[in-house]
């Protein structure tokens, strides 16, 4: 009898966990799709009428085991790239990609000569 | 004459950065349907109205020109753009018009239909909305005129107004 009843708790614990996965993976989705007749709010935020049919057909893919990517480039090709709120890497937006590597980079090359100056002052 | 470089780094990134902000304010951020233009309408396949039957693209390659256009009974604009219709499907033999019911009651559709008269030449049915996603639609009355190779031509997003009906004719002509 204890035994079954183990049974059954961890069929539950497990069977909530695997459904809260499944929801979060799509509200990850529905959070990078913007909701297009809304102001400054995504799918996720959204209750339209727009928002719940794009839900519906969201969670339809991901049952037919359909990728996120998969997913995001079925909706760029109906509704175009205005959609997803983090942009496919282009040729055309590398700079967006890039920039904030390279400020990174950049500030660290002067902080690097900043210390070595300060270094180089102090030792005079 | 010494050159302070860091002066000229500075100078550079300012101008960039700037560049950078004008080029993104000049650029159109509003949502439009030029991405569509040109493409191939998806597979689909709804029920009609009327019967047990289905409607699909294979039925549209039929045609020379489809009008798919998006309509509920509930939609006000939807009765602005009506008589368009009417016009488009009694004076041009070209065109055909596919009605797609969109989150409607069936009866409430077939009344509007009675009510107003139908340019339909048939009429399926999106119950939960689906189908319009497929379609690219974000709200109704949306139409897309495609040609007979089932590429998009034109999509109108609202109800046409006497400028769209006229780019119609023309492009069907």
């Amino acid at each position: 009898m204890k035994f079954k009843k183990i049974i059954i708790i961890y069929i539950f614990l497990f069977s909530t966990l695997y459904a809260d996965e499944n929801n979060l993976e799509l509200i990850k989705i529905y959070k990078n799709l913007r909701c297009l007749i809304c102001q400054g709010q995504s799918i996720a935020d959204s209750n339209s009428d727009f928002a719940s049919t794009v839900k519906l057909v969201v969670q339809d893919q991901v049952k037919e085991g359909k990728s996120k990517e998969e997913i995001y480039d079925f909706l760029i090709s109906k509704y175009g790239e205005w959609i997803v709120y983090q942009p496919t890497f282009t040729k055309t937006n590398f700079l967006l990609w890039a920039i904030p590597y390279l400020l990174l980079a950049f500030g660290g090359i002067v902080i690097y000569f900043l210390v070595r100056k300060n270094k180089y002052n102090k030792s005079n | 004459m010494k050159i302070n470089i860091s002066k000229i780094i500075i100078f550079s990134f300012v101008t960039f950065f700037l560049s950078i902000f004008w080029l993104g304010l000049k650029k159109d951020n509003n949502y439009n349907t030029k991405n569509i233009i040109g493409n191939k309408i998806s597979n689909f396949q709804l029920p009609s109205i009327y019967n047990n039957k289905f409607i699909s693209e294979e039925d549209l390659k039929e045609n020379k020109f489809t009008l798919i256009n998006f309509f509920a009974s509930w939609c006000a604009p939807c009765r602005a753009e009506h008589q368009y219709l009417l016009n488009l499907s009694n004076r041009n033999r070209e065109i055909k018009i596919l009605g797609i019911n969109f989150k409607d009651k069936k009866n409430n559709a077939i009344s509007f239909l009675n009510e107003l008269g139908d340019p339909y030449n048939s009429v399926a049915e999106d119950i939960d909305g689906k189908a319009s996603i497929l379609f690219g639609i974000y709200g109704i009355p949306e139409s897309i005129l495609i040609n007979e190779e089932l590429v998009i031509i034109k999509k109108i997003v609202g109800p046409i107004d006497p400028k769209q009906y006229d780019e119609i004719l023309q492009l069907i002509q």
